[in-house]
Parts: structure tokens; C-alpha cells; sequence
């Protein structure tokens, strides 16, 4: 996985203003998705994974919304993007699909009619080109009688094939970057990993790279090629999936992945279960987020941990495991 | 997308307080609220004073006709009822602009200025009275119907379907003619026919349906909510239940409705008293002043465009008032008033 | 499909039958209100009331009263003036329908249009100074008394400003039939039509736009933004879309009661001789036939408009098929 690179994120910080001040949500992450790679961004909710997603496809509407840092896509500053140019990456270069397929699409058309629309908007196909090809990629997303359900409504349809739905819409101008926020939270166990087969098969047939964005550590150990986790706004740790899941340097890392310290080292205290709750955004500690709920806390924590990469490995905490 | 991830879901969180007075707060608050509530009041002050000035302002009776009175502007004498300039019949004094007939006079030589105050007392009474009649009434109806469910709920919601289809109109025009012609004996109970309680209560019923089947909707979606039936699980007891957990929200509801019903009640009783089937004469309201003026419509239009400018305003501000009452204490209502005229 | 239909069916005379005996009621069984004294006149002696009590057949029973009213109405619809004997209810009831019909579509297109324009312009437009300044013109335009608007059209057009270029068209209050004269009935009806539809554009406008604010915070919006639909794409096929399912049962329902004798006021003040005038003049009269007759007319309209609503409702929502 050493392909250029695709997308760059680069200290973003994502804050609203609200009648209390300025209240800052992402506070300044950092990642980049490589063409071809699956980059899963984990976290709680709360810590600012779908709003990074969010602001990076400059889906935030909210007035009272400032985005700062710098997103850029094939070497082009996306947040400085005029809106036209921006709106003919979204759903061309760069697809979204999102958490609940229940709500996502819109009740008062066929799925076929939604899809038709997102290829007429990026591609000059006339509209019965534009409906074979949907029909086509239906298919392709393991759907039965494709033709079929093209002409149903939404909510003829189970959440498993609404998201496939989802999907092959996000896919349909062979976009470069597919932002996949959490896509299987909302459905069924046995649907999940079927979705996630898809996914993952869809990464090969498409070319496609895809930023996934989960709470949960089992769809990232499946289908990620490398980990970001994010807590509190900020990056805590982030590496090679494999390398992370062996070796979690980050105390809340390891507390997600329920790991048991080794015996040799210092030794830690054990992490069944992360007590307390990820802070509220307007009452997180000025320094580092996880302190609170940290075990291995000291007073130094009291200051914002740098993210120090090594060997490709980056942690932001002063009590760091080391690898 | 503004707020609604799961990331900003804190964001707005409110500091503990009862929601009651956060809901007062975020009213006071609303400067457009605050400033329509202040205008409500100047307007129901002026209607209070109406007989200081009729007393001492006017000096007049705005209840008796006045045919050849006559006043003095600027020295000199002017008769209050003028020969009309085509010859036929006579044409009242225009607005004078001064304390005496300030608007002018309607074609029985009353002081229009003196009348709007009094008039304004019976729509605001009526539209006061209407709107408490109609929101007790509604409450009852809807929570007795949607909290007993079984036989009791379905004969009142049928009711209220059959209400809902009336043209309210109609329904308030049917009742006033019998009403208004005759009075209302029912045992001990006697209305005279031209008691002002007689549009109160028209008004205040026939908007029941309205009110009630939200009001029904929300007892039924209460009652099935996850917190009632867990209450229900620890055994407490229905009335309880009722107490503590249905009527604070319908009450809240009923909140939200008071001041749009208030709007809506006002434009009813003026269309009732314009049609002469509401506030009976010599007594006056806004409606009833713009009959008067119809008649002068093209001589004298002041006394027909000076009572709908004050319901215009009146209903206005307590719309402006509604919203903002609806914004503080319901910020996802689905409610709508119905207008319907 | 057909159950659900014939059930509507149902419900629909259920509650015409319902209506049609609380209108009864109210006309000649309210406490202390005889119908007999009231066609008699005041201070007339018990031998006259019980003459025209008979005459009349009110000194049968209520049930018997009833049917016999139905009757009339509906089966041999012979019903006559209480008032001026002779004339024939039912007949004077069609002969206004088509006015009030005129009116109510006419103003329809107009509110149901510029309502189209508000809403939309406000919420794309929405919490800046045009927003602000759509809103509060609706505002005003809800909180007017209709009747008193038409007496301001009244005054402006047939009067005051009637000799000026802009207003030296506008034909005399009254009614002209289609039949008669196509331009000469757009010509009596413009004014009425803008005056009626004043109110409901500024309802409607209102609501739209509430609609559309809350649409577009829906996940579904979200959804297009992301395929790369343009702002007004979104806006007209996604949101506007969704948003109309409402206003068409609102339409339907505002629709059928202004053609069921809500209109009335505006009839009256405008002078065309629709169904509310022709209630306003028997109740000017207090002829009983004829207030009934006409209440029931919209209570007819009314309840079809509403089963009407129902079944379109199924065509604009797939979710309600």
C-alpha cells in the first residue's frame, strides 16, 4: 500500500460559535488516505469522526460553523474551493454515504430515479444510458432482480439493500475517494459483515480508496489497512492496522481493544473496561482529552500531548508503551 | 446539517433548571416577543381607559346617537352630522384629528375614536374568553379521550371528526343565528340574546376539534412512551401517572396554543360581529365598528379601515407572540393553527 | 384496495348523516328557541304559532321533522322558503355554485402560485432580511380580516383610485357568468380572487417554508448535497417535494370548506352571488330551509374534498400507498 497520495488532511479544527463562545469540536487532526488504501477513522461518539468526515466533503451547513486547516484532494485545497467546483467532486471524485440508510434517501422517489440523478448530475449520459448503468451497478452490489428494485421506493426496501442502494449511488462515477460514514451501525449483524465483503471487494473492482469512519474496532481489524483513533477531537494514536491492533501504544487504545499488559515493562493496571465517558465538548480538559479516564495519568498531563510518529506508528500521549 | 451529528449532540445542552422557567427565560429573552407582548399590552390599557376617555377626552357618549351635535374646531362651530355634498341624507364629521371625534364620527354622530376603545374590550374579552373556553374544553376532551382509550375514545374522536368536517364557519353562523334571535334557556341556565357570553362560547366551541385531536394525539403518544409504561411497570397508579406525566405536557401544549388561538379568535368574533350575529348593538367590538363603516365606506372610510387596522395589529402581535411562545417552550412543534375563514 | 375504499366511503356518509342532524338540531331543537315563533314574527299569538306550526309540520315529531326535511332536500328537492313561499331551495342553491366556484379557483391558483414563490424564495433565502421581510408580509396577510380587506379593495379600486389608469378597468361590484362574457367575468373576479387568496399565500407561504427549513435538515438532503446536486436542485426536487405532500392536504381541506360557504364574507362584501351570500341573505331572513340547505351544501363539499385529499395523498406519498 505505498500509493501516492490521495487525500491530505492537515490540522483541521472544526468549531461553532455558539452563545457561550467559540466551542471547538475537531481540534486539529491530521491524516492522509493513500489512492487504493481503506484508512479507517475510529472513535466514540463524540469524538469528532463525523464531523472530520463532514468537513472534509464541506457538508457542514451550519452558519455557526468554522472550519480551519487544510483539506486538499489530488493536491487541490478543497476548503478554498470555490462551491461550484466543489459540488462537482461531491458524488464524482469523492463519495459519501452514511450511517442510516433508513433516512438517507429520499422517500418521494424509486432508488433507480435517485441514482439517475446523481449520474446525470456528473456524467453527459442521457437518462436511459444513466438507468442501464444504475441498473448494472445494482447488480454489482449483489442484488438479486436489480431491475426490480430500481423501481421501488425506499421504504419498500430493507436497511441491507438500502444501504447497497447507498453504495452503488456513491459509486456510480467511479468516485477516487468513497467516505463511508459508519455504513453498517444502523443494520443487522449478519447484513454488517456483508456489507463490509462488499466494501471490501468493491475496493478492488473500483480502484476506489475509502475513509471509514466506525466506532467499532471489529469492522476496522476486517477491512482496514491502516488506523486513526480519534478521542476528543484529537488524534490519539494511529498506525498500521496490524502493528496497532499487536502492539497499542495509546492508553485508550488499549483500553478499546480490552488488551492485557505484558509482563515484562512497567507494569500497568489493567483495563477491562474504560470507566467514566468521553468528556462533553465544553468540558474537555485543556490538556490531553484521555487524562481524566487515564489510569497511567501524572500531572504532565495537564499539557496537550504532541503526536510523536515513529517507524510510521503515531501516539500522542507522554506515557506512551513504548513498541 | 446543523447541529445533528452524534458529535455536537452535547452541544446544546441547557443548564438544570425546570423546563418551565428555561422556556420563560428563552421568551423573555426573544426581542420580538417581548416587544409584540409589550404592544399587546398598550392596546388592552387603552381598551381599559376607554370610559376616562370618552369621560374626559372626548367628552362624549359613544353609546347614544348625537345627530345634531356640534363641535368647535378652531373657534368655530361645526355640526356633527353635515349635509352630504350630493344632497341626499347626511354625511358624519370626518376625522378631526383633535380629542373630539378624533376619528370622526359613524352615521349615528358617535365618537369612532371613543367606540374603538370599547369595542376593543369586547374583542379582547371575547377573544380571551373564547380561547380559555376552548383550550379547557379541548384539554379535557383530549386527554379524556386519548388517556381511557376503548369505547369513551372512540365516540369523542368520531365526534371531533365530525366537528373537523363542519365548516367552521357555518357551524358558528348556524349557533349564533339561533342563539342570538332567542337566548339560550336550558334549565335553570338562561343567556339573554345579547349576552357577550353567547360569542364566547360559540367561538370557544367550535374551534374544539382544532385543539383537541393534537391535544389527543399527544396524550396517546405519551401514554405509549417508553417512560410511562416503565411507570407503568413499578406500579404507579394511573392517576399518578396522569398527574405528573400527561398534564404538565398537555398544559404545555395548551401553552403553545393559547395566543394562535387568541389571533385566530379575534379574526372570528369580527367576521361573526360583521355578519351581525355577534356582539349585538348598542354594544360595540372592532367587527361590529366596521359595519358601521361599511355603509360610509366611500365618504368616510376611516371609520371601516381604523377598527380593521387595530385587528390587524392585535393579531399580529399575538402571533408574533405565539411564535415566540412556541420557539421557548416547544422548539420542535409540529403544531399548526388552522386558519380558516 | 376496494375495502379501503368503500370503508372511506362509509366514513364519509357516517358523517354527513351526522352533520346533517346536528344542523337539524341546532335549527329546531335548541332550548328556548322555537323555529315556529321565529317564522311568525315576534308577538304573535299562540293561535298563529300553532297555525304555522302546522303548516309548516313542526308539530310533529323531531325524528319525523328530520325525515321529512331530508326528504325534501335531497330525494324530491321541492324544499321552499320559509320566508318567501314559493322559492325553491335547491335549485337557488345550484344556480350559486357555479359563482362560488369561480371565486375559490380562481383565488386558488393565485395563493397556491405566489405561496410557491414565498416559501421558496424564504427558505432558500432563509434568516436574511428577505426571509425576514417574506415572512412578516405573510404575517400581516393572515392577520387581516378578510372581510374588511375586501372592503379596502372596495375602496381603492371602485373609488378612490378607481379614475386613475390603474384601476379605470375594474368593472362595478357584481358578477359576470362565464357563459356571458369570458373577459368580463376575469375582469369581475380579479380583485375578489386577490383579496381571498391574500390570506392563504401568506398561510401557506409560512408554512412552506417552515416545511422546507425542516427539510433540509433531514439526512436525505444531506444525501444530495453529496451526490453534487446544485443548492436549487435540492432544493425544488428534494425538499420542495417532500414539503408539498403536507400543503396538499392543507389545500384540499382549505379548499373544500372556502367552496362549502367559507368564502361568505368575501361573497358578501364583493357582491357576488355565491352560496355564502345566499346564506348571508337567509340569515338576514332567518329562513331556516335555506340556512340549512347551505350548510349542508358545504358540509357535502367539505367531506369529499377531504375523502378526495385522502386518496391523492396515496398518489404524492409512496410511503402512504
Amino acid at each position: 500500500m505505498n500509493g501516492e497520495t490521495l487525500l491530505e488532511v492537515d490540522d483541521l479544527r472544526v468549531s461553532f460559535r455558539t452563545g457561550q463562545g467559540v466551542l471547538p469540536i475537531v481540534e486539529g487532526v491530521s491524516f492522509v488516505v493513500k489512492a487504493g488504501e481503506i484508512l479507517s477513522v475510529v472513535g466514540e461518539s463524540g469524538s469528532g469522526k463525523s464531523l472530520t468526515a463532514l468537513a472534509i466533503m464541506r457538508l457542514i451547513t451550519d452558519p455557526n460553523a468554522v472550519i480551519t486547516g487544510s483539506v486538499r484532494f489530488r493536491g487541490q485545497d478543497l476548503l478554498g474551493l470555490p462551491e461550484p467546483a466543489m459540488r462537482s467532486l461531491r458524488g464524482g471524485a469523492i463519495a459519501m454515504i452514511f450511517q442510516d440508510p433508513m433516512t438517507a434517501l429520499t422517500p418521494a422517489y424509486t432508488v433507480g430515479a435517485q441514482i439517475v440523478e446523481q449520474i446525470m448530475a456528473h456524467r453527459n449520459a442521457g437518462r436511459m444510458a444513466a438507468r442501464t448503468r444504475a441498473i448494472d451497478l445494482l447488480g454489482a452490489m449483489g442484488i438479486a432482480s436489480p431491475r426490480d428494485i430500481a423501481g421501488r421506493y425506499p421504504h419498500q426496501l430493507s436497511g441491507g439493500m438500502r444501504q447497497r442502494v447507498m453504495i452503488a449511488m456513491a459509486l456510480s462515477c467511479d468516485p477516487a475517494l468513497l467516505i463511508a460514514d459508519e455504513p453498517t451501525t444502523a443494520l443487522d449483524v449478519t447484513v454488517q459483515a456483508q456489507i463490509l465483503e462488499l466494501i471490501l471487494r468493491l475496493r478492488g473492482e473500483f480502484g476506489s480508496s475509502v475513509l471509514l469512519i466506525t466506532h467499532d474496532m471489529g469492522v476496522v481489524a476486517k477491512v482496514a489497512d491502516r488506523v486513526v483513533v480519534m478521542y476528543a477531537g484529537a488524534i490519539a494514536e494511529a498506525g498500521a492496522t496490524r502493528a496497532l491492533f499487536a502492539r497499542p501504544a495509546h492508553p485508550y487504545t488499549i483500553g478499546l481493544l480490552g488488551a492485557i499488559p505484558r509482563l515484562r515493562g512497567p507494569r500497568l493496571v489493567r483495563l477491562p473496561a474504560i470507566p467514566g465517558a468521553p468528556p462533553a465538548p465544553h468540558d474537555r480538559p485543556s490538556g490531553c482529552g484521555f487524562a481524566p479516564r487515564c489510569a497511567a495519568a501524572t500531572g504532565i498531563c495537564a499539557a496537550h500531548p504532541p503526536l510523536i510518529t515513529h517507524d510510521g506508528h503515531a501516539v500522542a500521549c507522554f506515557h506512551a508503551r513504548a513498541a | 446539517m446543523s447541529l445533528t451529528s452524534e458529535d455536537g449532540a452535547r452541544v446544546a445542552a441547557e443548564p438544570a433548571s425546570g423546563p418551565w422557567r428555561a422556556a420563560l427565560r428563552k421568551l423573555v429573552q426573544n426581542r420580538t416577543a417581548m416587544a409584540a407582548a409589550l404592544v399587546l399590552v398598550l392596546v388592552v390599557l387603552a381598551c381599559i381607559a376607554a370610559p376616562l376617555y370618552a369621560k374626559y377626552v372626548a367628552h362624549t357618549d359613544p353609546f347614544g346617537s348625537n345627530l345634531d351635535g356640534q363641535i368647535t374646531i378652531g373657534g368655530k362651530s361645526v355640526p356633527v352630522m353635515q349635509p352630504s355634498p350630493t344632497g341626499l341624507g347626511m354625511t358624519p364629521i370626518g376625522p378631526t384629528w383633535r380629542a373630539q371625534y378624533f376619528l370622526g364620527a359613524d352615521n349615528q354622530g358617535r365618537d369612532v375614536a371613543a367606540r374603538m376603545l370599547y369595542g376593543g374590550r369586547n374583542s379582547l374579552l371575547i377573544a380571551t374568553g373564547s380561547t380559555l373556553i376552548c383550550l379547557a374544553l379541548a384539554g379535557l376532551v383530549g386527554v379524556v379521550a386519548g388517556f381511557s382509550g376503548g369505547i369513551v375514545d372512540t365516540v369523542l374522536a368520531r365526534a371531533l371528526d365530525v366537528l373537523w368536517a363542519f365548516p367552521v364557519y357555518m357551524l358558528a353562523i348556524s349557533l349564533s343565528v339561533v342563539l342570538i334571535s332567542h337566548g339560550l334557556k336550558l334549565g335553570p341556565f338562561t343567556l339573554q340574546a345579547d349576552s357577550l357570553l353567547i360569542p364566547v362560547i360559540i367561538i370557544g366551541v367550535v374551534y374544539v376539534p382544532y385543539v383537541a385531536r393534537p391535544i389527543r394525539g399527544q396524550v396517546i403518544s405519551l401514554a405509549r412512551s417508553d417512560f410511562v409504561l416503565a411507570s407503568r411497570c413499578l406500579g404507579v397508579a394511573r392517576r399518578r401517572i396522569l398527574l405528573r406525566d400527561i398534564v404538565p405536557n398537555v398544559t404545555t401544549t395548551l401553552i403553545v396554543f393559547a395566543p394562535l388561538m387568541m389571533a385566530l379568535n379575534m379574526l372570528t368574533e369580527a367576521a361573526l360581529s360583521f355578519l351581525s350575529i355577534g356582539v349585538q348593538p348598542p354594544a360595540a367590538s372592532w367587527g361590529t365598528i366596521i359595519l358601521d363603516g361599511e355603509g360610509l365606506l366611500y365618504t368616510r372610510p376611516m371609520v371601516a379601515l381604523a377598527p380593521g387596522i387595530a385587528i390587524m395589529i392585535t393579531v399580529v402581535m399575538l402571533n408574533f407572540l405565539g411564535d415566540g411562545v412556541r420557539e421557548a417552550f416547544d422548539p420542535r412543534a409540529k403544531l399548526r393553527v388552522k386558519s380558516d375563514r | 384496495m376496494i375495502l379501503v375504499m368503500v370503508r372511506r366511503l362509509g366514513e364519509m356518509v357516517f358523517v354527513l348523516v351526522s352533520i346533517s342532524v346536528l344542523v337539524f338540531l341546532i335549527f329546531f331543537a335548541t332550548p328556548g328557541a322555537d323555529p315556529a315563533a321565529r317564522l311568525a314574527g315576534r308577538g304573535a299569538t299562540p293561535a298563529t304559532l300553532a297555525a304555522v306550526r302546522h303548516s309548516f309540520g313542526l308539530d310533529k315529531p323531531l325524528p319525523v321533522q328530520y325525515v321529512l326535511m331530508m326528504k325534501h332536500l335531497f330525494v324530491t328537492q321541492d324544499l321552499t322558503s320559509f320566508v318567501n313561499p314559493g322559492e325553491k331551495v335547491v335549485p337557488a342553491v345550484l344556480q350559486a355554485v357555479p359563482v362560488t366556484l369561480s371565486l375559490v379557483f380562481g383565488a386558488a391558483i393565485i395563493w397556491v402560485i405566489a405561496a410557491l414563490v414565498v416559501g421558496v424564495l424564504a427558505a432558500w433565502a432563509r434568516d436574511t432580511v428577505l426571509d425576514r421581510l417574506l415572512m412578516l408580509f405573510s404575517l400581516i396577510g393572515v392577520s387581516m380580516p378578510v372581510f374588511w380587506l375586501a372592503e379596502v379593495a372596495n375602496l381603492i379600486t371602485q373609488a378612490r383610485y378607481h379614475d386613475t389608469w390603474l384601476f379605470s378597468w375594474v368593472p362595478a361590484l357584481g358578477y359576470v357568468p362565464l357563459s356571458v362574457s369570458v373577459v368580463g367575468w376575469f375582469k369581475s373576479l380579479v380583485i375578489p380572487w386577490t383579496v381571498l387568496a391574500v390570506t392563504y399565500i401568506g398561510l401557506y407561504g409560512r408554512v412552506l417554508r417552515s416545511n422546507l427549513v425542516e427539510a433540509m435538515n433531514e439526512d436525505y438532503i444531506r444525501t444530495a448535497r453529496a451526490k453534487g446536486l446544485s443548492e436549487r436542485q435540492i432544493i425544488l426536487r428534494h425538499a420542495l417535494r417532500m414539503s408539498l405532500i403536507t400543503l396538499v392536504s392543507m389545500f384540499g381541506l382549505d379548499f373544500g370548506l372556502l367552496a362549502g360557504g367559507g368564502a361568505l364574507l368575501i361573497e358578501v362584501v364583493s357582491g357576488l352571488p355565491g352560496v355564502g351570500e345566499l346564506t348571508y341573505q337567509a340569515l338576514q331572513n332567518l329562513d331556516l330551509p335555506f340556512i340549512m340547505a347551505a350548510v349542508l351544501y358545504g358540509a357535502v363539499f367539505i367531506v369529499v374534498a377531504n375523502t378526495v385529499v385522502d386518496m391523492l395523498y396515496a398518489v404524492i406519498d409512496p410511503r402512504a400507498r
